[in-house]
């Protein structure tokens, strides 16, 4: 079967595209580099593509708010077409800076088929970035492609990156019918109120989410960097246990799942 | 001008962060504000339209979930907050780079809104406080002077430029007349920094010219000969004591270089950055720089561009390379110097350091280049110099390493615009600060804007990668009269400089000559390549601008609207200076070693130790860096089942998919060197080879770095430190067989307080990057299993001179540590052996707080309990079992490394180890506490908790890391 096309998104400050492109390359598909000076040229050439991946960064330096600049851009360019890609069978990845990007051009979590913003990612509760691993679980989510149940670490590495519903009805909606896909959780596997397991204190501990049609998935840790065996922190630790390096580290499980059903739908 | 105003803010009912931080930063200056709400402020043009002014606010502007916005028309009139409740309004000064106004210029184009004017601020409403003392307050913790202007209630309502006429005449400058004092009060009164000797040489060129010098042609001699672009002191004539050193950067760094001949250095010493062999196909560039000045008067401006800088310098080199990783280290004053005990005119340490370390944050984070690896250095000394060394690696193709500009090529200039930021940056920064730097100096002070950069950097690759340019270079010190000056040499150039994209208006032709605005390169590019060039720009977002062209004229000609500000003599330009003559001795410092009375409580004392600045965990910065972007990093800086243990090195694989690698050390102990220079100096190198081995790298396929940071060399004293510790750094490379592949100096760093003159220990950062075939023959520090054993390799000796120990106690002793060659080789060879063998479990070395401090570090890293016996411990020069305990606990020897060995692999380590002194000292025991005996009597235990909160505790400046003790 061919290899899916994924078109990983750069942008002024976008800089986390060469790890996202590589992954999704070991995964199997078959990645491009387009910038948005390109897409935007031609907007209908989005349709080209299986996946569209807006990677991390500090897109437009994160001017006014993270990810509102390029999220403006998009929204004011391509306008519905981002709709009509996930209704002609695309998929869309939005990490950290790109899930910034995704919530403020109302894709995430969209849960009434608009494009509407309808919860903020706002300053970590200690005002300032912070690169460190957390540990997630995957809900029970729509998420087409993401299964649920995984214990995963990935590293976060973000300022903004606290998850407020517009109300408290919004709130449960996320929790209850399936928008909430990862989850920071404590040692115990708890959903982690507390810092540092919940590294900016998001309400509901969540870390990810995805949209009414499932087709769309964004968060703030990065499977990005943590594809790799070697980029697990405790690889020496596991080495010593299983005696030789385990083929994939916590975050591959994101691009392989998504390529995989990339290809079934294609 | 008159604007719109829009005031952004938090609902009442929501966290407010920025608020919260603002309110911390009062209260440290002793306000104890009620509350502090916060607010992002806006100005645009009058010409847009009240409903234009409100769609944008609530689409762009405002968070339709958390905040709230209010509009004020242009010359309304606003009224004041309510009672009670108190305005600050943050503003940039004029001439500051305001990124986030740029976006938002983009935002308008994006929704066909007219581009009008932008500004943006921020604001502060401040409960329960008193006016006058929050208004002071407020510029001290909210605001740094140099480039922001604080309001305290009063409204920000109009745009704060001012529309300057520029002044377009070449003005010449006549020195015919003029005797050598005269010329050098005309350097001094022009910022040229140049000294009479060079000024008479201008004086005689000009001469023979005929002429007097333009302005723009004065000023780009002063550029080209400043200290910081052509390190003439270390590259001219020193008589030492009788003996001539014709150029000591030959004799010593350059020589051990030359002398080695190592055949993985690629380029050495001709390019923006030194380049290393690799693999087959690519090299590794690596590059440090300081910049110390601009950090001291505005830190986070300072370090920010620092770091813009040194990325700007690797992606220059060659024909373009990929910045991989950064690295910084910082020597600072102690942050809880008592405020009585600041010299007028200098910035608090703990200001110095939040600034510096936001600054790193804020320019490193943004451009997407992990920063890996660093270090912390404390010394009251550094009060009025901080010193901020930072540094960048990057990868290209070893096919594109060399570069050749032909006349007729474009001079073709990318990415931001010029303004009148960083004006005689390169000057200032080779003369002294003083009382009056913050004011006088402001102008050398710039501001990044690293999105900028990261377009050029794209833009750069992009060319790069279609192979469209034949030379390149960063604009750096001197600006765009460095680069084009550099570039032209051996050919000529002729610029049209009224092509040259301008922040604003009222720019002199010389200030856009030599400022030094950020982001910016120039590039020589053939024409039949230009179209592509600016095609390529385009789709990256990147302005190109074409300047001029390369000659063969051996001149370098500037026009601006066909009128000639400069034709300068490129031979006179680049090799006109005159050999720098100076006068250097060395005497011994005067010191004694002290009388201390024996240690009554070591476990005590060890948790002093590690509370001591220099020794504990630097968590708090490290957090605040992305460690983690370009996914190459195989070896975390915080190591351990919590992620808390200090790594000695970073491990990075760059290339994605291949475990090939480069590992990252640094050596710095600013302390030693008010003993010795030359220990100082061995110290810093074995140090950074220590950190390098210990994490599993190869000292056989190690290159270092120098960077000289250093008093007035005027001195003679301290001229002949700095000969001292070249010629001991010299010896020792030779010896490890390192070559020195890029390395720079900062002289001059001493500040004049109003009563007296304090100057920095002489300090050599050695930096040093190693290639590895596989990553995952790599160690961190942190134990890893229970009923391990612990190996110390090396030779214990009396060495607290300049110790952390003695630094606890007050004194500073003689004793310092020596390096012994043939004990480090062997000890790196061993350790390296031992580690590719895989029958080590974790490493560290011994450095700052020795082998006390270093078993502790393994055990926090770990979480798990040791017990160590002293007596096992292999003593050498001045320790015996007669010795006191705390001298072996805390003794700063060189060349030792602490091992963690599995029982069943002891043997295979001690074969691995051959001729390095070694003896096992002590086991993992997995209990609770660090445990020390001696003749089988317990003589130090801390608790792993207990340690854990002294060595956490004191750089804990948000509160949040004792938190995770707590847990």
């Amino acid at each position: 079967m061919k290899a899916p096309r994924v078109l990983v998104l750069r942008a002024p400050g976008i800089n986390c595209e060469r790890e996202t492109h590589f992954a999704f390359q070991r995964a199997g598909g078959a990645p491009e580099f387009v910038h948005v000076t390109q897409l935007l040229a031609k907007p209908d050439s989005l349709f080209d593509y299986r996946v569209l991946a807006v990677p991390g960064g500090f897109a437009y330096g994160d001017d006014i708010a993270s990810g509102r600049v390029l999220a403006q851009e998009l929204k004011a360019r391509l306008g519905d077409r981002v709709l009509q890609f996930l209704d002609r069978g695309g998929l869309v990845l939005g990490i950290c800076n790109g899930f910034q990007v995704l919530v403020r051009l109302g894709l995430l979590p969209c849960t009434r088929g608009k494009l509407e913003e309808e919860v903020t990612l706002t300053h970590n509760l200690s005002n300032h970035y912070e690169c460190r691993w957390v540990t997630l679980q995957t809900q029970k989510s729509r998420c087409v492609f993401l299964p649920a149940g995984l214990t995963v670490r990935w590293p976060a590495a973000h300022g903004e990156g606290r998850l407020v519903p517009k109300d408290d009805g919004l709130a449960r909606v996320l929790l209850d019918e399936g928008f909430a896909a990862l989850r920071y959780v404590d040692a115990s596997g708890a959903p982690a109120q507390h810092y540092p397991a919940n590294p900016n204190g998001s309400p509901n501990a969540i870390a990810g989410l995805t949209d009414r049609t499932g087709r769309v998935l964004g968060m703030m840790p990065h499977p990005d960097r943590s594809f790799l065996p070697t980029h697990m922190p405790n690889w020496r630790e596991t080495m010593r246990q299983q005696g030789t390096m385990p083929e994939d580290g916590d975050g591959m499980v994101v691009f392989r799942e998504m390529v995989k059903v990339a290809r079934a739908d294609g | 001008m008159q604007a719109w105003r829009i005031e952004v803010l938090v609902r009442e009912s929501e966290p407010d962060p920025a608020g919260s931080s603002a309110a911390k930063a009062l209260e440290r200056q002793g306000l104890a504000p009620t509350s502090v709400r916060s607010r992002r402020g806006f100005l645009l043009g009058s010409t847009l339209t009240d409903a234009q002014v409100r769609t944008f606010a609530r689409s762009v502007l405002t968070d339709p979930v958390l905040e709230t916005f209010v509009v004020h028309a242009p010359g309304a009139s606003s009224p004041m907050p309510l009672p009670g409740v108190h305005r600050i309004s943050v503003l940039l000064r004029k001439g500051v780079t305001d990124p986030v106004a740029q976006s938002v210029q983009k935002a308008l184009a994006d929704l066909s809104l007219p581009v009008v004017e932008a500004a943006t601020y921020r604001a502060y409403d401040v409960k329960g406080v008193d006016a006058r003392e929050l208004a002071t307050a407020a510029r001290r913790a909210l605001a740094n002077a140099v480039v922001n202007e604080v309001l305290a209630d009063v409204l920000p309502e109009s745009f704060a430029y001012s529309d300057n006429q520029a002044d377009l005449a070449p003005h010449p400058i006549p020195l015919a007349h003029l005797d050598r004092t005269g010329l050098e009060q005309l350097s001094k009164d022009g910022g040229l920094a140049l000294d009479g000797a060079e000024m008479l040489a201008v004086q005689e060129h000009y001469q023979q010219l005929g002429r007097a010098p333009r302005r723009m042609e004065l000023e780009t001699i002063a550029q080209t000969w400043s200290e910081h672009c052509k390190h003439k002191t270390l590259t001219g004539r020193i008589r030492f004591d009788g003996q001539i050193i014709d150029n000591l950067l030959k004799s010593t760094i350059a020589h051990v270089t030359h002398t080695l001949a190592r055949d993985f250095c690629v380029s050495v010493f001709v390019d923006n950055a030194g380049i290393v062999k690799f693999d087959d196909e690519d090299s590794v560039c690596i590059k440090v720089e300081t910049h110390n000045r601009p950090s001291a008067i505005e830190p986070f401006g300072g370090a920010g561009t620092g770091v813009g800088g040194v990325i700007r310098d690797v992606l220059g080199t060659g024909l373009g390379a990929r910045p991989i990783a950064s690295t910084d280290v910082f020597c600072l004053a102690p942050p809880d110097m008592p405020k009585e005990q600041l010299p007028a005119g200098c910035l608090h340490p703990r200001t110095v350091l939040q600034g510096v370390v936001a600054g790193v944050r804020d320019y490193g984070n943004p451009m997407g280049i992990p920063t890996v690896n660093g270090s912390l250095h404390f010394d009251a000394d550094f009060v009025g110099n901080p010193l901020v060394y930072v540094g960048n690696v990057g990868i290209l193709k070893t096919a594109r390493a060399q570069k050749k500009v032909h006349a007729g090529d474009y001079v073709v200039a990318l990415g931001g615009r010029t303004g009148r930021d960083g004006i005689h940056g390169a000057t200032f920064s080779s003369l002294g600060l003083h009382t009056k730097s913050e004011s006088v100096s402001s102008g050398a002070v710039q501001i990044g804007d690293p999105i900028a950069e990261r377009k050029v950097m794209d833009a750069v690759l992009a060319l790069a990668e279609r192979d469209l340019f034949s030379s390149i270079t960063d604009c750096g010190a001197g600006g765009f009269s460095s680069a084009i000056g550099e570039m032209s040499e051996g050919l000529g150039a002729e610029i049209e400089l009224q092509g040259a994209p301008l922040k604003y208006e009222g720019l002199a032709p010389w200030e856009i000559w030599i400022s030094e605005a950020q982001e910016r390169m120039v590039l020589s590019v053939p024409p039949r390549h230009l179209d592509a060039v600016k095609a390529v720009c385009a789709e990256e977002c990147c302005e190109v601008t074409v300047l001029g062209r390369f000659t063969d004229t051996g001149q370098l000609v500037v026009k601006f609207h066909g009128q000639v500000h400069a034709d300068l003599d490129l031979h006179f330009l680049h090799k006109g200076l005159p050999v720098r003559e100076r006068l250097a001795t060395y005497v011994p410092n005067k010191l004694t070693e002290p009388n201390l009375p024996a240690e009554t409580d070591c476990s005590k004392a060890l948790l002093t130790v590690l509370s001591d600045y220099a020794v504990c965990s630097k968590e708090w910065i490290v957090r605040q860096y992305d460690h983690e972007v370009q996914a190459a990093s195989a070896s975390k800086p915080l190591c351990g089942p919590r992620e808390d243990g200090p790594a000695d090195a970073a491990v990075l694989a760059p290339k994605l998919g291949s475990r090939r690698g480069i590992v990252l050390g640094n050596g710095l102990n600013p302390r030693y060197s008010k003993i010795d220079p030359a220990a100082m100096a061995e110290c810093a190198l074995d140090e950074a080879m220590r950190n390098i081995v210990a994490t599993g790298g190869d000292p056989d396929y190690t290159a270092v770095l120098d960077n000289y940071c250093w008093g007035n060399t005027n001195n003679e004293q301290r001229l002949g430190e700095l000969v001292r510790a070249s010629f001991a750094l010299r010896d020792l490379a030779l010896r490890y067989r390192t070559p020195f592949v890029s390395g720079k100096d900062s002289l001059h760093n001493e500040f004049k307080a109003s009563d007296r003159t304090i100057v920095i220990p002489g300090c050599i950062l050695v930096t040093a990057m190693s290639v590895i075939a596989d990553v995952a023959r790599t160690v961190n520090s942190a134990l890893c299993e229970r009923n391990s054993l612990l190996v110390l390799v090396g030779v214990t000796k009396n060495e607290l001179g300049g110790s952390t120990y003695y630094k606890t106690k007050g004194v500073l002793g003689t004793t310092v540590p020596r390096v012994d060659a043939d004990l480090g080789i062997a000890v790196l060879n061993g350790v390296y052996r031992a580690i590719q063998a895989g029958c080590v479990l974790s490493a560290h070395d011994c450095s700052e707080g020795g082998l006390a401090v270093a078993a502790t570090e393994m055990a926090l890293g770990g979480r798990l309990g040791i017990r160590i016996d002293l007596s096992a411990v292999p003593l050498g020069t001045g320790l015996s079992a007669a010795s006191r305990t705390e001298d072996v606990l805390f003794s700063e020897s060189q060349s030792r490394i602490l091992l963690e060995v599995n029982k069943d692999r002891l043997k295979d380590l001690q074969a691995n180890l051959r001729s390095a002194p070694h003896a096992v000292i002590g086991e993992v025991n997995g209990g609770d506490t660090v445990t020390f005996v001696r003749g089988g009597k317990d003589v130090c235990t801390v608790t792993l908790a207990a340690a854990e909160r002294a060595w956490k505790r004191p750089l804990d400046l948000d509160g949040t890391l004792i938190q995770e003790v707590a847990r």
